[in-house]
C-alpha cells in the first residue's frame, strides 16, 4: 500500500509517489489474469473436436453468416465458454471465502457439505423422482447445496460463541461423510441411479447450453457481490475472532454474510456442471502468492484465475482425447495435482 | 514432557505422576475411563456381532466360547466362522483410528487424516483399477477378486504414500506441506476412481462402489492375520513414538528447544500412520471416517489438547464393529457395507459432541 509521510504544517500536503512494489505486483499479477482470461476464452471458442481456424471464430462472433462453423461457435462453444467462465469465477472465489473463513488452508467449497448435499439431492431426484436430465439436476443439486451448507453453519455456530472455524470444519466434514454415505448407500441399492449418477459426479462443462448458464447467473452473481463486500470484514477476522470483535467488526455478521457467499456462489457452480474438486483448493494458494493475505486483492484475484483454470482444464480436455473428450473435473485433478505439489515444494506455504 | 528429571520431581497438582527410565507420563482418571468403557463396548459389540446370524448363539454363550468354553459346535461357529470378522473389524478400526490420530496430531489439523491426505485413495484407485480393467481384461478376474485385489490394493496404498513422501520431502518432512502434498495427490486420485467408474461397464461399477465403502464380508483368519500383526508392531511404535506429540503441538522451533527429535520422530511416526492404513485398506476396503472421527471423537471424550492414540484406538475399533452390527441387521435382509454405517453413525455423535460442548462452555 502507498505510504503516508508526515507532512510539515503550512505546506501543501504532498501526494506520496513512491508505490511499493507489492502493489505493483499485484496489479500486474491481476493485468496477466485478464489477458490469460481472454486467451483461455478464444482457446475454448476455437479448439474442440472441430478445430475453428481464427478467422472463422472472429467472423461467427461478429458477422454470423449461418455456416457450419458459426454455428458450432454461436450454439455450442461460446455457451460452454461463457458457463465456464461464470463457475470458474464462483469456484476461486469461493474457495478463497472459504479459506479465510474457516482460517483454514486445506477448506475447500466442499467443506461445508455443498457437494456432498448437492449429490445426495441429485441421487435423491434420480432415485425418487426418476430425473435424468441435467436441467432438471440443477434444482435438485442447488436446494441440496442450500440445505446442506445451513445444517453446517447451524451445527458449527453452536459452539462456543458461535461459529469458529474448527467447529465448521469439523461440522461440514463430519455431514458430507454422512451424506456421502447416504448417496453409497442408494447407489448399492439402485444400479440404474449408480448409472446416471456417476455421469453427474465427474463434473462437466460438456452438455450444458445456456438455459443451465441462465438459471444460476443470478445466484453466482449475488454471491460474488456479497462475497467480494465482505473482504474487509475477513481481513479483521484473519487476525482472530477476538481481536476482529475488539476492532468493531460483528464476527457473526461477516460469517453470515461470508457463508450465504460461498453457499450460492459453490452451490450454483455445483447445481450447473457437477462437483469440481481443486479449483476452490488450489486457487488462493497460487493467488497468494503474488497479492499476500488482504482479501481486497486475492478474492478478485481468485475469481479471474478460477476461471482461467476451469477453461484452461477444459479445453485441454477436448484436445487430448478428440474426437471424445476428458470431463473438466478430471482434468483439473490430474493435471492440477502436479502444480499445486510443485507450488508447494517451491514455495513456503502462507498459513491464512 | 520425556525429559528425564533427576532432582525433586515437580509435583502435577491433582495428578499421580508415573516415572520411569526418562519417560514419564501423569495418571488420567478420564482417560483410564473412556479406554475402560470402549473396550466393554467393544467386547459386547463383538459379542452381539458372532452372535446373530443363520444360527444365533446367546451373548453370554459366545462369551463363554471365549473365555474357552462352550459346546464343540458353538465353538466352530464362533471361532472359525464368525471370530474372524468382528476380529477384522475391531482391528482395522484401530489402525484406522490410530493413524488418523497421528497424522491429525502431526499436521495439528482435525481434517487431515488418512482419507483425506491420499493414503487410503490410493489403495482404492489401485484395487477400482483391478476390478474395472481386469473386468475388461476378462481372463484373470476370478483370480484376481480373491487374492489380487488385496495386494493391489496395499501397493497402492504405500505407492501413494511414498509419492507424498518423497514429493513432500525437503531435508525433512514438515507436517503442513505433507498435507497439502497428500491433498493434491488424493485430488488427483480421486479423480482417477471416478473416470474409471465412468469408462467402466455399469456391473463392474457397482462392484467397485461396493469395494469402495470397505466391507467385513467373508473375512477369515487369513485376513485377521495380517492386519494383527501389523498393529503387533505398528501400535507400540507410535506409542513409543506418540510421546513426543505433546512436544510437538507447540510448534518446531519449541519442541527442538525441549529436545524432541522433531525430524525423525515425526517421519518415523508418518511411517506407522502410513503403514496402518494401507494395511487396513488393503483388508477391509477404505472404511470411511473411522480414522477421521475417531481421534476427534476421543479427543473430546477424554477432553485432552490434541487426539490421544489409546482412546483413538478403542473407540476406532468400537465404532467399526458396532458399525458391522447395524450394517448387518438394521435392514433386514440387505447387508451395506460396513463404511456406510461408520459414516451414518459417527458423524451425528461428532455433531452431537460439538453442540455439547459449546452448550456447556456456555452455561
Amino acid at each position: 500500500m502507498t505510504t503516508i509521510a508526515a507532512t510539515p504544517p503550512g505546506q501543501p500536503r504532498a501526494r506520496p509517489v513512491r508505490r511499493s512494489p507489492l502493489r505493483r505486483r499485484r496489479l500486474v499479477g491481476l493485468l496477466v489474469l485478464l489477458v490469460l482470461l481472454v486467451a483461455a476464452c478464444f482457446a475454448s471458442v476455437a479448439l474442440g473436436t472441430k478445430i475453428i481456424p481464427f478467422p472463422q471464430v472472429w467472423s461467427a462472433l461478429f458477422a454470423p453468416t449461418g455456416t457450419e462453423d458459426d454455428i458450432v461457435v454461436r450454439a455450442l462453444r461460446i455457451p460452454r465458454t461463457v458457463l465456464g467462465v461464470l463457475v470458474g469465477i464462483a469456484l476461486g472465489l469461493a474457495g478463497a471465502l472459504i479459506q479465510g473463513h474457516t482460517r483454514n488452508p486445506l477448506a475447500d467449497p466442499g467443506l461445508l457439505g455443498v457437494n456432498a448435499g448437492s449429490a445426495f439431492f441429485v441421487v435423491l431426484g434420480i432415485y425418487l423422482f426418476g430425473v435424468t436430465s441435467l436441467l432438471g439436476y440443477v434444482w435438485f443439486a442447488f436446494a441440496g447445496a442450500l440445505v446442506a451448507s445451513v445444517v453446517v453453519f447451524t451445527l458449527g455456530s453452536m459452539g462456543r460463541g458461535g461459529s469458529t472455524p474448527v467447529t465448521l470444519a469439523l461440522a461440514g466434514a463430519a455431514l458430507t461423510f454422512l451424506l456421502n454415505a447416504l448417496v453409497s448407500a442408494v447407489v448399492l441399492i439402485d444400479t440404474d441411479t449408480l448409472d446416471a449418477y456417476r455421469f453427474w459426479n465427474v463434473g462437466s462443462l460438456a452438455g450444458r447450453d445456456g438455459s443451465i448458464a441462465g438459471q444460476v447467473v443470478g445466484f453466482l452473481a449475488v454471491g460474488a457481490v456479497l462475497g467480494l463486500a465482505s473482504a474487509p470484514g475477513l481481513n479483521a477476522l484473519s487476525l482472530g475472532d477476538d481481536v476482529a470483535r475488539s476492532l468493531g467488526l460483528s464476527v457473526r455478521r461477516t460469517r453470515v454474510l461470508g457463508i450465504v457467499a460461498i453457499t450460492l456462489l459453490a452451490g450454483g457452480a455445483t447445481a450447473a456442471c457437477g462437483p469440481i474438486a481443486f479449483v476452490g483448493l488450489v486457487v488462493p494458494h497460487v493467488v497468494r502468492a503474488f497479492t499476500g493475505p488482504d482479501h481486497r486483492w486475492l478474492l478478485p484475484a481468485s475469481g479471474l484465475l478460477g476461471a482461467v483454470l476451469l477453461l484452461a482444464a477444459d479445453v485441454l480436455g477436448r484436445v487430448v482425447a478428440r474426437p471424445g473428450e476428458l470431463q473438466v473435473g478430471i482434468v483439473l485433478a490430474l493435471v492440477g495435482a502436479p502444480f499445486f505439489i510443485a507450488l508447494v515444494r517451491l514455495r513456503k506455504m502462507v498459513a491464512v | 514432557m520425556s525429559t528425564a528429571v533427576r532432582r525433586d520431581p515437580p509435583r502435577v497438582p491433582g495428578r499421580v505422576p508415573f516415572r520411569a527410565a526418562g519417560f514419564s507420563a501423569v495418571w488420567r482418571p478420564r482417560t483410564a475411563l473412556v479406554i475402560a468403557v470402549g473396550l466393554v463396548v467393544l467386547v459386547l459389540a463383538m459379542a452381539v456381532n458372532i452372535g446373530r446370524g443363520e444360527f444365533p448363539i446367546s451373548i453370554p454363550e459366545v462369551l463363554a466360547v471365549l473365555a474357552g468354553g462352550g459346546d464343540p459346535g458353538q465353538r466352530f461357529i464362533v471361532l472359525e466362522l464368525r471370530l474372524p470378522r468382528s476380529l477384522t473389524g475391531a482391528l482395522v478400526g484401530a489402525a484406522l483410528a490410530v493413524s488418523g490420530a497421528i497424522t491429525q496430531a502431526i499436521a495439528r489439523n482435525p481434517l487431515a487424516s488418512p482419507d483425506i491426505i491420499g493414503i487410503t485413495w490410493g489403495a482404492s484407485a489401485a484395487a477400482v483399477a483391478v476390478i474395472v480393467l481386469g473386468g475388461s481384461a476378462g481372463s484373470v478376474v476370478g483370480l484376481l477378486a480373491t487374492t489380487g485385489l488385496p495386494i493391489a490394493a496395499l501397493l497402492g496404498g504405500l505407492v501413494s504414500a511414498a509419492l507424498i513422501f518423497g514429493l513432500a520431502w525437503r531435508k525433512g518432512v514438515q507436517g503442513f506441506r505433507l498435507v497439502l502434498v497428500g491433498i493434491g495427490i488424493n485430488a488427483a486420485l480421486v479423480a482417477l476412481v471416478n473416470w474409471l467408474l465412468i469408462v467402466a461397464q455399469i456391473y463392474e461399477a457397482a462392484r467397485a462402489q461396493v469395494w469402495l465403502n470397505g466391507s467385513l464380508n467373508a473375512r477369515g483368519w487369513e485376513h485377521v492375520l495380517p492386519v494383527g500383526v501389523a498393529l503387533a508392531i505398528l501400535v507400540p511404535a507410535a506409542l513409543i513414538l506418540g510421546f513426543v506429540l505433546g512436544g510437538l503441538q507447540f510448534g518446531d522451533d519449541t519442541a527442538r528447544g525441549l529436545g524432541i527429535r522433531v525430524d525423525l520422530t515425526r517421519t518415523g511416526l508418518l511411517l506407522v500412520a502410513v503403514g496402518l492404513a494401507g494395511i487396513a485398506t488393503a483388508s477391509a476396503g477404505p472404511i470411511a471416517f473411522v480414522a477421521l472421527v475417531s481421534p476427534q471423537i476421543a479427543q473430546r471424550l477424554v477432553r485432552s489438547a490434541r487426539p490421544p492414540l489409546g482412546a483413538s484406538l478403542v473407540i476406532g475399533a468400537a465404532l467399526t464393529v458396532v458399525a458391522d452390527v447395524v450394517a448387518r441387521t438394521a435392514f433386514g435382509g440387505v447387508e451395506l457395507p460396513v463404511g456406510i454405517v461408520t459414516a451414518v453413525l459417527g458423524a451425528p455423535y461428532l455433531l452431537y459432541l460439538l453442540v455439547r460442548q459449546g452448550r456447556e462452555a456456555r452455561a
